[in-house]
Parts: structure tokens; C-alpha cells; sequence
């Protein structure tokens, strides 16, 4: 019984959009050549897969590059976005002060700053990190610190009838509250982060000093290599819902442990 | 050890409520009197169960017992000197439980019960006292080993309860405040968490004030009956039924008495 509705389930789930994208692949190839699209506009998925092939390993790195450049916002986005959330709990001071400048953060047209940050950090690494950062930020920030403020009054009040200390309502009751808000900021914010690095490296793609994935479209686009852009999106792609499903994981372990299916 | 706990028991403070005042702002911005130079006193180590209809100050009046609502006049005293030379006024140990249980629900029953050791200026005790203490509190609740490990989504509404009322107990509080605790339970579990109460309050005998809806839970487990309205305590109405309670006492000819007498009560200040 168990069995078959494994399997089931696997056929919906798996099997089914398999056949969709077989079935559109197969489409765009027949187009292609019933309607005679010359290459440089619409290469056929075969022509993308050669490609593909071809500059395999160039993809791989840029992909890897990439990924590691929003691997590394993405923790930065937890780390400080948490930081700065404690603060802003803490003090409403803090917290009115800097919130505008936070929501700057959000509002700011990262195409917009990019080539100013590339101007003073350097074509580097560090530079696509901090891109990647600041357009991940604001999610964490905003979801983590509502996270520990709303913390309901009764649970603030058993811990003011056991003369717990702010230090202790901070460590043992806002913050593993907030744990949920947290993970769910970074649930959105590893969409933004894989945006953010291909946004920094598109940038500094045309200083060619760059391997990522953003400086890639950005070669590619130039000598209108469109197989080869494609291939490219499709590796944007791949690396886009491998962050999905990471963070994915991350946030549904820690939605179990700290709110027991509450949410 | 033993005098030690002795001391305890001899300084279980009474409460005294002298011409308490409290008042909130309204929507329009005219301050409202919830409690209006209210007096009540309870005795040490009786069980004083305050009913009334709703918005009458009852939660109010036990939230400024507990120091969680200020008041802007008056005096509420938790008298625990002892009459001997050299007492200093020894700080009272509240436990509080709340309308709901309010369990933290990241952490299983063990660690909901241990929350208050680890809260305040923890006085140190060792782990191997603290877990005799903690399994000790956890059994004198009725709950079982097998439920150490269970997380509150595991445990029904009268488990989360016993939990709560376990944790409420863990500083060997001289004084338990309930407001309105077993509201949300049925019929069957509320009389039995009402005998756990009469249970635990024949154990460790602190002062007890208990707010509820409910007349003959009200009854059952108070000494005495403060009935409130408007801010004020409008009647006082002694409860002489034996100590210890028997569910059979519910249908006595006393306890319909008694019934009806609190109902009058209630029915006079309603008008």
C-alpha cells in the first residue's frame, strides 16, 4: 500500500514535469527548424546542449564562483542580520535611528550602486559578497527583528514573575522566538543573494578579470554567443534552485525544532 | 535542612490590599477606575477565590498582587515577617499561573518546569539536586516520567496545564496567583486539577488567591469568596466546608447552599 503510493506520488511530482519539459525541448527543436530561426536569435536546445558541453568547464567554474560568492552573502545576510536585529531590539533608540537607513537598504536600485562599490572595493571577490549582502539584508533584518518584538505578553510576563534579567529574556525567550522569523528572512533572502552576485558580476564582467556566472552573460552577450548565453542561464538557474532547496532544508529543520508545527 | 523549610513555612506571608487604586485610559482619554480603593485581606496560607463578571478588576487586582500591574494608589503588603528579633523582610516567591499555559514551545516538559532555575539570580543549586527537584515537581503534578521528553504540540490542553502549574511551583513560591487557569477546560479535567490544587496547597500550604468565572470551582477550593464588582470587593462569604475536600461535597446540601448564596451575591451586584 505504502509502496504504490510512493510511487505515486513520485509520478506527479517527478515524472510528469519531466514529460512537460521533454515535451517543450522537443517543441523548441522542431520550431526552430520548421521556422528556419537563424542561430544567433534562437539556437535549438541541441545547439544549447553543445554548447553547454563545450564550455562545461567554464560553466562549472563561473557556477561554482558564483555560488560561492552568494554562499558567502548568504551567511553574512544570517550573521549580521541577526546582529543588528539584537540591536534593534533592544533599543528603541537604535532602532528609530537606523531602521530608515535599513529600508534603504531595500528600496536602493542595486544596478545602481553596484558600479559605485566596484569603483571603491576593487574588482574582487569581497566586492560581489557585499553586493550580494546588501540586496539579501533587509529580509533578515526586517523579519528577524519583528520576530523579537512580538514575542507574546504572557510569556514576557512569566518571565518577569521569575525576575528573569533583560539579559535573560533576550537569550532564552526573544531569541529562540525569533529563531522562525529568522530562518523565513533567509528563506527570501537566498533568492536575493544569487540575484545580487550575478547583478556585482555583470558589472565587473567586462573588466574580464571576473570568472562568475554574471561575468560570463556579460562576455557572452558581447561576442553574441547565444548558445552559449543560454547555457549560461540555464547553470543561473540550476544554482538558483539549489540555493532554494538548501535554504529550504536549513529553515524547515529549524521551523521543526523551535515551533513544534505552530507555524 | 528541616529548619530551614520550617522557617519557610512559618513566614508564608498574608496579603494585605489597602484602598488599592487603579486606573487605565479609556479610547476617549478619561482615565477609567478598574480598581477603586479596594480592600481585601488574606490570610496566610488561605485559599481566597475571587469572582465576578467580566471587566469587574478581578485579573487586574491578582496582576498587581504579582507586581505585574502598577497601581497609582494604595498598598498592597506580602507580610511574611516572622515575630522574632533579628527577621529582615525576606523578598516572597510568587508563582503566577496564567490564563493560558503558556509553555514555551521550544522546549519539552523537563526544560519548561527547569525554566525558572535558570532565570533571576540562580542561587546554584547542583544538577543532581536540581533533577531530584525537577522529577519531584513533575510527579507532584501527576505527570509521568514517559512525559520528560514530550514537547508542548504533544501534550493536551490538562498536560499543558499540570506542566504550567508544575513550573509556577518550582521556587517553592509562599504565594500561587490563578487567573481564571481551567477556563478552557472540560467539566472532568477542571474538578480533577481542582483537587491537584487542593493537593499541592495541603503539601506546601502557601496563600492562594484564585480567579475564576466558575462558582462551584470558586466553592470548592477557597476558604473564603470575595466577590467583586465595579473595582470593589462587594462580599465576603466564608466557605464552612471540611478540609480535606471530597468531590461528593459538590452535591451536598452545604455546597447548594453555599451555591446559592454566591449567585445571590453575584445577582445583586450585577444589578
Amino acid at each position: 500500500m505504502m509502496k504504490s503510493k510512493t510511487l505515486q506520488v513520485n509520478f506527479w511530482d517527478v515524472v510528469v514535469p519531466v514529460l512537460v519539459l521533454v515535451g517543450l525541448l522537443v517543441l523548441w527543436q522542431f520550431s526552430v527548424q520548421i521556422f528556419e530561426l537563424p542561430q544567433l536569435i534562437l539556437p535549438t536546445p541541441l545547439a544549447v546542449a553543445k554548447a553547454g558541453l563545450k564550455e562545461f568547464k567554464t560553466l562549472a567554474v563561473a557556477l561554482l564562483t558564483t555560488g560561492a560568492a552568494a554562499l558567502a552573502a548568504l551567511a553574512a545576510c544570517g550573521i549580521f542580520g541577526l546582529l543588528i536585529s539584537l540591536l534593534f531590539s533592544q533599543s528603541a533608540v537604535l532602532r528609530r535611528s537606523f531602521f530608515p537607513y535599513v529600508i534603504f537598504l531595500q528600496t536602493v536600485p542595486i544596478v545602481a550602486i553596484a558600479p559605485l562599490l566596484i569603483l571603491w572595493s576593487g574588482v574582487n571577490f569581497q566586492t560581489i559578497v557585499l553586493v550580494a549582502t546588501i540586496i539579501g539584508l533587509f529580509p533578515v533584518i526586517s523579519n528577524t527583528t519583528n520576530g523579537l518584538l512580538v514575542v507574546p505578553k504572557v510569556q514576557r510576563e512569566l518571565f518577569r514573575i521569575n525576575r528573569a534579567s533583560r539579559w535573560q529574556e533576550l537569550w532564552k525567550l526573544r531569541l529562540p522566538s525569533a529563531i522562525p522569523a529568522w530562518a523565513l528572512g533567509l528563506r527570501i533572502s537566498s533568492g536575493l543573494v544569487v540575484i545580487g552576485a550575478i547583478v556585482g558580476e555583470f558589472f565587473v564582467g567586462s573588466s574580464g578579470q571576473y570568472d562568475g556566472l554574471g561575468s560570463l552573460i556579460f562576455l557572452w552577450q558581447g561576442r553574441q554567443y547565444t548558445a552559449g548565453l543560454i547555457a549560461a542561464v540555464v547553470a543561473t538557474t540550476i544554482l538558483g534552485l539549489a540555493f532554494f532547496g538548501l535554504t529550504k532544508l536549513i529553515s524547515n529543520f529549524l521551523l521543526n525544532r523551535w515551533t513544534r508545527g505552530r507555524l | 535542612m528541616a529548619s530551614a523549610s520550617e522557617a519557610k513555612l512559618n513566614r508564608v506571608p498574608s496579603i494585605q490590599c489597602s484602598g488599592v487604586g487603579v486606573k487605565f485610559a479609556s479610547a476617549d482619554g478619561q482615565p477609567i477606575a478598574i480598581l477603586d480603593n479596594l480592600d481585601l485581606r488574606v490570610e496566610s496560607g488561605k485559599i481566597v477565590s475571587l469572582i465576578g463578571a467580566s471587566g469587574c478588576g478581578k485579573s487586574t487586582l491578582l496582576r498587581a498582587i504579582a507586581g505585574l500591574q502598577p497601581i497609582d494608589s494604595g498598598s498592597i503588603d506580602l507580610d511574611n515577617k516572622v515575630d522574632q528579633p533579628s527577621t529582615e523582610k525576606s523578598r516572597v516567591e510568587i508563582g503566577f499561573v496564567f490564563q493560558e499555559p503558556a509553555l514555551l514551545d521550544w522546549r519539552n516538559v523537563w526544560s519548561n518546569v527547569a525554566l525558572p532555575f535558570e532565570l533571576g539570580t540562580s542561587n546554584g543549586q547542583p544538577g543532581k539536586v536540581l533533577r531530584a527537584k525537577i522529577e519531584s515537581l513533575i510527579e507532584s503534578v501527576a505527570l509521568r516520567p514517559a512525559d520528560y521528553k514530550k514537547f508542548p504540540d504533544q501534550l493536551s490542553g490538562g498536560m499543558k496545564m499540570r506542566v504550567a502549574l508544575a513550573r509556577a511551583l518550582a521556587n517553592d513560591p509562599t504565594v500561587l496567583l490563578f487567573d481564571e487557569p481551567f477556563a478552557a477546560l472540560d467539566d472532568i479535567l477542571r474538578s480533577q486539577l481542582n483537587d491537584l490544587l487542593l493537593a499541592l496547597w495541603k503539601n506546601r500550604s502557601p496563600t492562594i488567591v484564585f480567579v475564576t468565572h466558575n462558582i462551584a470551582e470558586a466553592i470548592y477550593v477557597s476558604h473564603q469568596i470575595a466577590v467583586m464588582s465595579k473595582g470593589k470587593i462587594s462580599r465576603l462569604i466564608d466557605i464552612d466546608l471540611p478540609f480535606p475536600r471530597a468531590s461528593q461535597v459538590r452535591s451536598s446540601s452545604d455546597f447548594a447552599a453555599i451555591y446559592g448564596d454566591v449567585s445571590a451575591a453575584l445577582a445583586e451586584v450585577a444589578r
